[in-house]
């Protein structure tokens, strides 16, 4: 398992655990901090998309755009 | 290439947004970006030794480099655009999307002006 393929696996688990937590914090009343907690989460992993989409920018102008 | 990892990589990705959706979807947006991120640096990745063959028969048959180099810089705007303006309509962003092609359509425009004018030029040479 390649660490692109693990990244995808690893956003989806994350994914997952957010909304389990998200409901279980909203059944038992605390809806602000259940909204907070989605937040931080979606922050966390799209820091990681980032990363790699970052990554594809500098393939993309290291093949392309730099001749 | 390795094209079996490729189409790997998108049916499980697939499979993980059709069940991500319903519980968070904005998870499941970022899943999707991810997945078509990773496919399209393994696609670019491997274009290189095309690009290096293509140079070399460029380079073979007298043409002039700077139109490959424009070329080529046209087909990375290209890219870039495309799989911008495709998650933005992903996500129900269709006026962002046409925003994104406009900026992709008029940045080719700029690096043709150039070759427009060799043209023009060749042009005023044959009928003057």
């Amino acid at each position: 398992m390649t660490p692109e393929v693990r990244a995808v696996f690893q956003i989806a688990g994350i994914g997952f655990l957010v909304a389990i937590l998200h409901t279980i914090l909203k059944q038992s009343g605390k809806e602000e901090f259940a909204n907070w907690m989605t937040f931080v989460g979606f922050v966390a992993v799209f820091i990681i998309v980032i990363g790699y989409v970052d990554h594809l920018y500098g393939e993309i102008q290291r093949v392309f755009l730099s001749q | 290439m390795h094209i079996l990892q490729l189409v790997g990589i998108g049916l499980t990705a697939t499979v993980i947004i059709a069940v991500l959706r319903p519980q968070a979807p904005q998870f499941a947006m970022l899943v999707g970006i991810l997945a078509g991120v990773i496919m399209l640096t393994m696609v670019v990745h491997n274009m290189d030794k095309v690009l290096s063959t293509l140079g070399d028969l460029a380079s073979a048959a007298k043409v002039n480099h700077g139109l490959l180099t424009t070329v080529l810089k046209i087909i990375g705007i290209a890219y870039i655009v495309e799989f911008a303006a495709q998650i933005a309509r992903d996500a129900k962003e269709t006026a962002l999307a046409g925003r994104i092609e406009l900026a992709g359509k008029v940045g080719i425009v700029i690096l043709a002006i150039p070759i427009i004018t060799d043209v023009m030029e060749s042009l005023a040479h044959l009928f003057p």
